[in-house]
């Protein structure tokens, strides 16, 4: 990163350094909560709060966070804000933080927040900062929608639970593939959209980690 | 960053302040909301019993939960004697405030099971059961008994509902488990849960006769009526779900209440 401006770590994250496709992180919940679009949502929005203001106080704080101890101060400040995430859905969104469960929890875990705390909010200022977990929370949550919106579709015939293709149990046509609503449906499907992605945008694709040399030596028999 | 930021004072100093702070942060935020909280969990308790009682529909709104519930009576049960008493007997003031949970965990209020007693691995059983009737036209319609036990991995915490004979089953669920999903936890799947209602608890001679056959259950077997189906591939969360209806449903659960709230002995409902 050359120069940072506001448009840059907003819009940058969303298709040309996007989390998932791109840096391979937050895999876990991807796969977890992306079985119906609601869940996906809230998860995108849980993510992208915690990630914003996690990297501010982290960006208002840096020139004071002694090196030594930073990894811990910044799993304190996300660890406490995705415990005040928790505990909002629990009063506000009874339902859906049942259905979610556990993986609220495990924001605190995922490695865009602590990926954006330590690589961007420790050199930059605290707006910046938080558009830039703003920008990287929109483009996992861009990713999840996608996901979401396939597996649900495809899975289960309905989108935000309302019904889109009637299925053979309810008396339509459509048949649903189980498999989607399993979680490695979702390893599918992320892997076809981060072919699609580098496909598009070659600059993305990763050289060969090798290259095999031309086989010279004759065969022994 | 400066180097004076890395001295053990500062380094001491950052990470009291840190904590302070945090620790401020979480707890303010926990105990604001709090009231909110507890209040969806009642909501959640409620819905859990009007729906195994069949009492609403399956995204009820809160107005309709509250509305359904008011045709509820939670009443308490001494389930040694099997007859309703006053919550100042358990200690509580009112019967809302009774916490069945609580009372469980009580010594003075519950016993504790030998291995040979605890078929539902429950550990200690309260003597007092907060129970819900529902009244018709013709006396009780339905009762709804909470009941609990061991599964798999964990305590399976769920509702079951019974008609006025105190035998047909109406509905059963669970509200709180944490079985293996797609395996145990398909004990909330609502096509398992549809073929209770209907079912019987209790054989002609009042034997618990309820059980979880492998298999399928034959229509035309004579036990037909007190089987329901085992969950595929959860062997020993079925044996828990059964071994928790035998315990809560025999003698040392709510039969002696059952027959005396038949015979007309439990009390004024």
């Amino acid at each position: 990163m050359s120069e940072v401006t506001i448009k840059k770590v907003l819009v940058e994250p969303i298709l040309s350094n996007n989390p998932i496709a791109l840096q391979i992180l937050g895999i876990c919940s991807a796969l977890a909560v992306t079985t119906s679009l609601k869940l996906s949502l809230v998860m995108a929005i849980a993510v992208s709060l915690v990630t914003a203001f996690s990297s501010m106080f982290v960006a208002m704080i840096r020139s004071h966070i002694p090196s030594a101890i930073r990894i811990i101060v910044q799993m304190t400040i996300i660890a406490s804000l995705v415990i005040v995430v928790d505990q909002v859905l629990k009063a506000y969104a009874y339902e859906i933080s049942k259905q979610l469960s556990v993986f609220v929890g495990l924001i605190i875990t995922n490695c865009i927040v602590m990926g954006r705390a330590e690589a961007f909010a420790m050199q930059n200022g605290p707006v910046l900062s938080f558009l830039d977990g703003i920008g990287n929370g929109a483009g996992y949550g861009l990713m999840l929608v996608a996901v979401a919106v396939i597996r649900e579709l495809l899975g289960s015939g309905k989108l935000l639970g309302f019904e889109i293709l009637p299925t053979i149990a309810n008396g339509g046509w459509y048949q649903p593939n189980g498999l989607l609503l399993l979680p490695p449906s979702a390893f599918f499907i992320i892997g076809l959209i981060i072919w699609g992605v580098r496909t598009y945008d070659r600059k993305q694709a990763e050289g060969a980690d090798y290259k095999l040399s031309a086989h010279k030596v004759k065969e022994a028999f | 960053m400066s180097k004076s930021n890395d001295t053990i004072q500062k380094t001491i100093i950052v990470a009291l302040a840190l904590c302070i702070v945090c620790s401020i942060f979480v707890a303010g935020s926990a105990v604001l909301l709090k009231p909110v909280q507890v209040s969806n969990r009642m909501l959640n308790m409620k819905e859990n019993i009007l729906r195994a009682g069949g009492m609403i529909g399956v995204h009820p709104s809160k107005k309709e939960v509250e509305e359904a519930f008011t045709a509820v009576v939670p009443r308490i049960v001494n389930l040694e004697t099997g007859q309703f008493v006053e919550p100042s007997e358990a200690g509580y003031s009112s019967v809302d405030a009774f916490d069945q949970k609580r009372v469980s965990q009580n010594p003075n209020l519950s016993k504790v099971l030998s291995s040979s007693e605890d078929m539902a691995g429950i550990k200690r059983r309260e003597r007092f059961a907060k129970v819900y009737l529902v009244k018709g036209d013709d006396g009780i319609e339905k009762i709804i008994l909470p009941v609990r036990g061991y599964g798999l991995w964990s305590t399976l915490y769920g509702f079951m509902a019974l008609k006025g004979d105190g035998n047909t089953v109406l509905g059963f669920g669970f509200y709180e488990h944490a079985e293996t999903p797609g395996l145990g936890g398909e004990v909330d799947n609502p096509n398992w849960k549809a073929l209770w209602p209907g079912k019987e608890i209790y054989d002609d001679s009042g034997n618990v006769a309820v059980a979880l056959v492998k298999g399928g259950v034959q229509p035309e077997s004579p036990t037909a009526r007190y089987s329901v189906d085992s969950l595929a591939g959860a062997t020993l969360t079925s044996r828990g779900v059964q071994n928790l209806l035998h315990y809560w449903m025999g003698q040392e659960g709510y039969k002696t209440f059952l027959n005396k709230l038949k015979s007309g002995e439990a009390g004024n409902v």
